[in-house]
């Protein structure tokens, strides 16, 4: 699944609030406003851009249990949580989604499904809308293959237009997230194309953040400045053109831009996660960070993951900032970028995120940069996400794929 | 009255939108695919009284004499409407 999808985009600022009882607005008491149920890290794809943690495969024998989950979302609406989202992985390898969805229908949660259609039968897509799934997320994975299909109209794109189809008979708003990367950015146009054949009435196009597998194949994936730029013009075009319903969503990536991005809005502040198996977590790749003991939902409640693990409020807030953050004027806006990108890159989790041009260590990324277009570095195989190649990063036997960062991502 | 909307029109929450009110926050919300919106008191109360009949003369009506004293209300509900309808919250039956 796709950070993106998840993250920034997806939060509304308060509107109209006369007090400030925003959602971003409270460093300490905050309700935690999303739960995002990464059920499962099985999945029957093998995107290069997963985000996912490499080390996946040791939590897939180990799912929580369908009562721990019904549990999960009970505590978490306790805690004021409203909109569930329900991710994975593939979320529809694990036959309780339904469960799932009868239960946060009658908790009151607004609930989201993000998947990438496979599995989708009109058996489940009914149970879904009778048992009260609110929206369905149908995300292009393996998009160049996608790509492919489309303008050569063969199988996959055939799976994707049934599916889609399915969506749209069911009653749902039909929005899409494409994962952009070096593969298919020069496609953007037939991908505009293809989610308007396809009846989108909404397309996120999320640049590649790097985390998990898509940072192990950043050389490979990360386009250059002026595709992207080019991309933008082509997405604001589309957008200014009075005959094109579907909207479009483009999420600027964050290493061609000079300020960080507040990542998942705030540590603690607005999503709680719960992982497949039971970690809670403030932030998807949370686990890589040193020194860190995470609650997990068979040992701990949700109210004390959130109120009172050290980890929910390790980087609440701004107290534990340094230098140049600390007293950086702009630090509201992006309460200093990404812990996770921070850490993984320069070997220090409370230092500014890298991406910020006031960074000490801005250079990392400029050489990432760099390294994208390095012949070289570009040679080396993309190391797919897969089972048999997180049990070699598990193993040690990729590491020089991931030498250059502090963790294994 | 603003020129967009009149006292005849009548809105009801936008499609795969959901109005409720929620305990934890004690305030009421809009949820929407992947989004939501915490509304401070007044936008709840104009919103809680869209049944799909009311028309905005109603709601104005109807909110005035609940809060007689609040001055200057009228302007207040039409606002709500105004930004209500350009967030796509609303949509016009
Ligand atoms: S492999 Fe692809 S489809 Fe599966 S979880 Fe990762 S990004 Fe999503
Ligand atoms: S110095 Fe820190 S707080 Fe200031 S803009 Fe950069 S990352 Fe944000």
């Amino acid at each position: 699944m796709t950070q993106a999808s998840l993250g920034e985009s997806v939060v509304q600022k308060t509107v109209q609030a006369q007090q400030n009882n925003g959602v971003a607005a409270s460093a300490t008491h905050t309700q935690p406003l999303w739960l995002l149920a990464e059920v499962t890290y099985r999945c029957p794809l093998h995107c290069a851009f997963c985000y996912n943690p490499t080390d996946y495969d040791k939590h897939t024998q180990n799912e929580l249990t369908t009562e721990q989950w019904l549990q999960a979302l009970r505590d978490a609406r306790k805690l004021g949580a409203l909109q569930l989202g329900i991710s994975g992985g593939e979320p529809l390898l694990r036959d309780d989604i339904e469960d799932i969805v009868v239960e946060a229908k009658k908790l009151g949660y607004y609930s989201n499904l993000i998947t990438s259609g496979v599995g989708l039968t009109e058996k489940r897509i009914q149970a879904f809308k009778e048992g009260g799934l609110d929206h369905i997320q149908l995300s292009m994975h393996d998009i160049t293959e996608e790509i492919n299909n489309f303008i050569t109209n063969t199988k996959t794109f055939e799976l994707k237009k049934k599916v889609a189809a399915m969506i749209k008979n069911h009653g749902y708003p039909m929005v899409l997230n494409v994962v952009i990367h070096r593969y298919n950015i020069g496609h953007l146009r037939e991908i505009l194309d293809m989610a308007e054949a396809l009846g989108a009435d909404y397309i996120e196009l999320a640049n590649t953040q790097y985390y998990g597998w898509s940072l192990v194949n950043r050389s490979q994936l990360m386009p250059t400045k002026e595709q992207v730029d080019e991309a933008e013009a082509i997405a604001n075009e589309f957008r200014a053109n009075p005959n094109n319903k579907m909207k479009v969503f483009f999420v600027v990536p964050d290493y061609f831009s000079d300020r960080p991005k507040k990542c998942m809005n705030g540590w603690g502040e607005v999503f709680m996660i719960v992982t497949a198996n039971g970690d809670v977590l403030p932030c998807h790749s949370a686990r890589v960070l040193p020194n860190m003991t995470f609650p997990n939902v068979r040992d701990d409640g949700l109210a004390y993951a959130w109120q009172d693990s050290p980890a929910f409020n390790k980087y609440r807030g701004d107290a534990w900032m340094k230098e140049p953050c600390r007293s950086c004027s702009e630090k509201e806006n992006d309460l200093g970028g990404c812990r996770c990108q921070a850490f993984l890159l320069s070997g220090d989790a409370e230092a500014a995120d890298p991406v910020c041009s006031k960074s000490p260590h801005r250079h990392l990324i400029d050489q990432a940069i760099i390294d994208s277009r390095n012949p070289q570095a570009v040679a080396q195989p993309i190391v797919f996400r897969n089972d048999k190649n997180s049990k070699k990063i598990l193993a040690g036997e990729l590491d020089d794929r991931v030498k250059a960062f502090h963790a294994v991502p | 009255m603003s020129n967009q909307i009149k006292h005849t029109d009548c809105y009801a929450l936008a499609l795969h939108h959901r109005f409720q009110w929620e305990e934890a926050q004690q305030n009421y919300v809009i949820l929407f695919p992947e989004g939501m919106v915490k509304l401070h008191g007044g936008a709840g109360e104009v919103l809680k009284r869209l049944d799909g009949k009311a028309t905005v003369g109603d709601v104005v009506a109807d909110l005035k004499a609940t809060f007689p004293d609040a001055a200057n209300i009228e302007a207040d509900i039409v606002g709500m409407f105004e930004l209500a309808l350009s967030k796509g919250w609303l949509r016009q039956l």
